[in-house]
This record gives C-alpha cells, sequence and structure tokens, in this order.
C-alpha cells in the first residue's frame, strides 16, 4: 500500500558512500547534476551513467529500491519523451511522417537523451537519500547554509523545520494507512466513481490525517519546550561534522568527472 | 451451534518478496458461533491486528480461507463488501478516525455506505448512540466538542450503527479512565445480547477478558496456540507467563496461594474467588 513508497527512504549501511560527509555528497550531488546538464552526446552519458553505477556498486545500495523509486516517474518519463519526439524540429527527411505526426532523428535522439538525462538525475539523487540519514542530510544542509546567516536567513530554523517534516513522512503515511483501513471497515469506497466521487471519498481520511498532524505537531511542540528548545542560539552539535580523507578524494572524483564532462562537450561527444 | 465464521489455515506474509518480508500468521484455524464473546489475547507484535483485518476482508490472506456464514468471503468482490458490514471493526483509539461535521452524521457513515434508506439510517443512529448511551443533544454537536471517552463512544457507534453480526474491538478500553472503560465495556455486552452479535475483543487486560469472555485465543509468535474457556486457558497461567503475557490478578494471588501450600484451584475471576474463600472459612469454622 502507500508503505511502498520510498520518498527519502533511508537504507542504513556502511559502505563509504554512507561514510561520507553529509556536506560532501551535497556537494558532488550538485557537481553530478551541474554534469549531467553539461553533458550533450552519447560519450558524455555513457560516462555518467558508467559514474553512477559505481557509485550504487560502492553504495551497497540494492539497485532494485532504486528501479522500485522510479516507479512514480513511468507518468513524466512518457510525456517528456513524447513531447521531445514530436516536437523537435530536425533537419533532413523525417524518419516517420503520418497524419499531424512527424518525428526527425534529431527528435527521437533528444527523447532518448532526455529520458537518460532524468533517469540518470533521479537515481543520483536517490543515492543521497537512500544513503544519508535524514539527520545528517539536514545538519549538512545547515553547515552549508551557514554562511547564509549573514544576511539574517534563518538558516537552523529552516533545516529543523526540514528535519521534522522529513522525519513525519513515514508517522504520516502509517497514520494515513490506519485510517484507510478504518473508513474501510465503515464500507467506504475510494476505487470505484468518478472523479468527483473519488475526491469526495478523500474527505473521510483527509479530515482525521489534518486533526491528526495538528495533534502531534501540538505534542511535539511541547516535547520541544520542555526540553528547553529555544531555536539555534547557543545550540551545540552531538556529532561535529568533519571531513575526512575519503571525503577530498571523493571532491577529486567528483572534480575529475565534471572536467572530463566539460572537455568531452568541447569535442561535442 | 452454526458457526458463523471459519478461519481454516490462514497464513498473512506481509511485503511478500521485499527483505522486509514478514510473516504475520502462520495456519491459524478456528471457528466462531453466533453470540459468542470471545477474547483475543497476545503480545504487540504476535498477529492480533493483522487476524482482526483478516476478518472483515480489508486484508486478503496469503494462504487459507475465511468463510462468513459458510461462504469464502474473497471467492465474490459482492461477498468481500458484505463482510465489511457483517463483520464490524472497531481499531485502536477509534475516535481518530472521526471526520464528519455533527456526531450524527458520523456515525450514519457506516450505514450510508450500505446504501440503507432514510429511515432506516435514522433509526440505526439513534439506536446505536442509545446502545453507547450518547444522548439526543449529543447528536447534533461536533464529534470535535466532545471528550475522549465520549468520542471512542461515538466512533463505537459509528461501527455498532451498521449492526454487524460479529463485532471485533481491538483494545476499545486503552487510554480511558476506570469509569470511561466499565461504561464501553458494558455497551459492548448489550450490544451483544439485544443483537445476539458474536464480539471478538482484543484486550491487555486479563481481568476483563476474565470476566466477560466465553472463550479466549491465544496468539503467540504469529500462531494460535490456546483455544479454550477461561479456565482452561487460564489453567495453563504458567506458559502465559512465559510468553509475556498477563495472568488476572487473583489467579497470581490464587497461585501465590497454592505455592504457599493452601489446597486451593486456580480462579480467575473474584466472585469465583469470593466462593472458594468463602468455601474455606467456612470448612474452618466448622474444623
Amino acid at each position: 500500500m502507500l508503505k511502498d513508497i520510498t520518498l527519502g527512504q533511508y537504507f542504513p549501511g556502511n559502505s563509504v558512500v554512507h561514510r561520507l560527509d553529509p556536506r560532501t555528497k551535497l556537494i558532488l550531488l550538485v557537481v553530478y547534476i551541474v554534469a549531467l546538464f553539461l553533458a550533450v552526446n552519447w560519450v558524455s552519458y555513457a560516462v555518467m551513467a558508467a559514474f553512477l553505477i559505481i557509485a550504487i556498486k560502492v553504495s551497497t545500495i540494492p539497485p532494485k529500491s532504486i528501479v522500485r523509486g522510479m516507479k512514480p516517474l513511468v507518468m513524466i518519463l512518457i510525456f517528456t519523451a513524447v513531447l521531445n519526439l514530436f516536437f523537435t524540429a530536425g533537419e533532413g527527411e523525417p524518419l516517420v511522417d503520418f497524419w499531424i505526426f512527424t518525428v526527425y532523428a534529431d527528435g527521437l535522439k533528444r527523447a532518448v537523451l532526455m529520458v537518460i538525462r532524468i533517469l540518470l538525475l533521479i537515481s543520483g539523487t536517490f543515492l543521497l537519500t537512500y544513503t544519508t540519514s535524514p539527520i545528517s542530510l539536514t545538519d549538512g544542509l545547515e553547515s552549508l547554509m551557514n554562511p547564509l546567516k549573514a544576511i539574517k536567513v534563518p538558516v537552523h530554523e529552516l533545516s529543523m523545520m526540514m528535519c521534522i517534516a522529513l522525519r513525519f513522512i513515514p508517522t504520516l503515511i502509517e497514520e494515513t494507512d490506519k485510517i484507510m483501513a478504518a473508513q474501510k471497515a465503515r464500507g467506504a469506497d475510494f476505487e470505484s466513481g468518478n472523479l468527483m466521487d473519488k475526491a469526495r471519498a478523500l474527505v473521510p481520511i483527509l479530515v482525521p490525517l489534518f486533526i491528526s498532524a495538528f495533534r502531534r505537531a501540538d505534542e511535539l511542540a511541547t516535547a520541544m519546550e520542555c526540553r528547553c528548545y529555544q531555536g539555534g542560539e547557543g545550540r551545540t552539535k552531538m556529532k561535529l561534522l568533519r571531513y575526512n580523507l575519503w571525503d577530498f578524494e571523493a571532491f577529486g572524483i567528483g572534480a575529475v568527472l565534471l572536467g572530463l564532462i566539460i572537455v568531452l562537450r568541447t569535442f561535442g561527444l | 451451534m452454526e458457526p458463523i465464521l471459519q478461519v481454516q489455515n490462514l497464513n498473512y506474509i506481509y511485503s511478500a518478496g521485499t527483505p522486509f518480508e514478514h510473516q504475520a500468521l502462520q495456519d491459524v484455524s478456528f471457528s466462531v458461533s453466533r453470540g459468542e464473546f470471545i477474547g483475543i489475547i497476545g503480545h504487540t507484535g504476535s498477529g492480533k491486528s493483522t487476524l482482526m483485518q483478516q476478518l472483515n476482508g480489508l486484508l486478503k490472506p496469503t494462504s487459507g480461507t475465511i468463510l462468513l456464514d459458510g461462504k469464502d468471503i474473497w471467492s465474490d468482490k459482492k461477498l468481500t463488501r458484505q463482510a465489511r458490514f457483517r463483520v464490524g471493526l472497531v481499531f485502536q483509539y477509534p475516535e481518530y478516525q472521526l471526520f464528519e461535521e455533527t456526531v450524527y452524521k458520523d456515525i450514519a457513515f457506516g450505514p450510508k455506505n450500505m446504501g440503507l434508506s432514510y429511515e432506516e439510517i435514522d433509526r440505526r443512529v439513534r439506536d446505536a448512540a442509545a446502545t453507547v448511551g450518547l444522548t439526543e443533544q449529543q447528536l447534533q454537536v461536533s464529534p470535535f466538542d466532545l471528550s475522549g471517552g465520549q468520542k471512542r463512544r461515538v466512533a463505537i457507534a459509528g461501527v455498532i450503527a451498521m449492526e454487524p453480526e460479529v463485532l471485533i474491538l481491538d483494545e476499545p478500553t486503552a487510554g480511558l479512565d476506570p469509569r470511561g472503560r466499565e461504561e464501553i465495556l458494558k455497551n459492548i455486552e448489550d450490544y451483544r445480547r439485544t443483537h445476539n452479535a458474536t464480539v471478538m475483543m482484543v484486550s491487555h487486560s486479563m481481568d476483563d477478558v476474565a470476566r466477560l469472555t466465553d472463550r479466549l485465543l491465544v496468539l503467540n509468535g504469529s500462531r494460535l496456540v490456546m483455544d479454550g474457556s477461561p479456565a482452561e486457558v487460564f489453567a495453563r497461567s504458567e506458559e502465559l507467563i512465559e510468553m509475556g503475557l498477563n495472568i488476572p490478578q487473583v489467579t497470581r494471588v490464587f497461585l501465590e496461594l497454592k505455592a504457599m501450600g493452601l489446597d486451593v484451584e486456580p480462579v480467575y475471576t473474584i466472585d469465583q474467588a469470593v466462593a472458594v474463600l468463602k468455601t474455606l472459612r467456612g470448612g474452618a469454622a466448622k474444623c
């Protein structure tokens, strides 16, 4: 059921990827995304894919779970592919010319590359969330955003909000499952009927869910105040983030990857 | 007596085929007759909640069958939907499922889904409200303005209003004060008697199940390990304690007495204990 959604799910492990500093992983992800958008042709994409596959291999995350996380994206992928396929004006003879559809070789190539790009993009981010616990992820973000404090951005509050939001995703999913089961036990029907009926059928789930979310928020706020939480001021960390040797190695690999893609780009590969 | 529910070789596996695979029920079989009051005991994770959700067709068994009036509830879509109404299920903390603007509307949600006529829905809502002791005025207020115990009663009335032949409740008294507990248990017993319904109640209070039920099912490690009258089950108190379960307080006292050399048979309700103690004293007086 809903539990099968793997959004931001953390797979505990002890691989090098797991042990990297969250800041390293965040920066590397940015580098990876930049490289991905600089990639222009087959060879560059192959390099990116190879990098990702090696990274997944090293992380010991079962590739199956990454594939499973892709499932909700199938519609977006198809949509992108179709758009690129039909709306790319190419030179030369069209491959297919049928009724209002014309497909050029260029369009086909762009559609394929676009789908590969999205797949690589998503699985790259999955690798981050699968190997980094939400807490260390927000720790990393907070530390990276620290310079923004100079311009009065409430960095600590933002990262605390994010941490809480991430923490409560599984809880709320579980809660939704429970409420759905309870309303089904009273004969609620979420599957049949037209769109309006289906929307209306959500009311018995959404109302209790919101009420319980507010209740939990209240309880959490009280619990935090009981433990003297008062924002980021003067707050120290239990786990200090520290770069290790492997972090610098990872930065090195990231730099090589980015350089390689830029070189390939100048050759149009 | 003709059994109303029959469970045969039920197996259930969560998340089959993934690393999170977990067998929640293993080869569970039993049958239930009309009008019985059954207690289900077992500690957390023993499969109680999973079992309950199998009985009204919320979860589909991995293997095995569930017969309602002799018909497999999964053999036909209509039968599955019927099972939802004929086997009423009250989850833990049911008050968290209230959503309507008024108590009346919330209780009417189930009967409405059954497609009953307006008059029939009205009758059932009022009957159910009366069974759980809600007043006429309370029917028109928002359920969110009620106290915790009253909310719980509204939620139970919401299931009772479907007039299920089998009423299953998961710890209906959890988190209530002693008076609230007594009232809810009495409401449940009233419903059972007036409708000749079967009641199955999950509970951690051994005193409650010992006092109220005719029969106990004990689940341990996803298996049904005991099935018998409270007397039979509590006669095996040592085994229950070994499973990490409790026994009624008076049973504990009597076991201690026996260990101290007093010649008493273990009892499991206060009334029995009083009777035994009276004969003991009577006997002593004669000597």
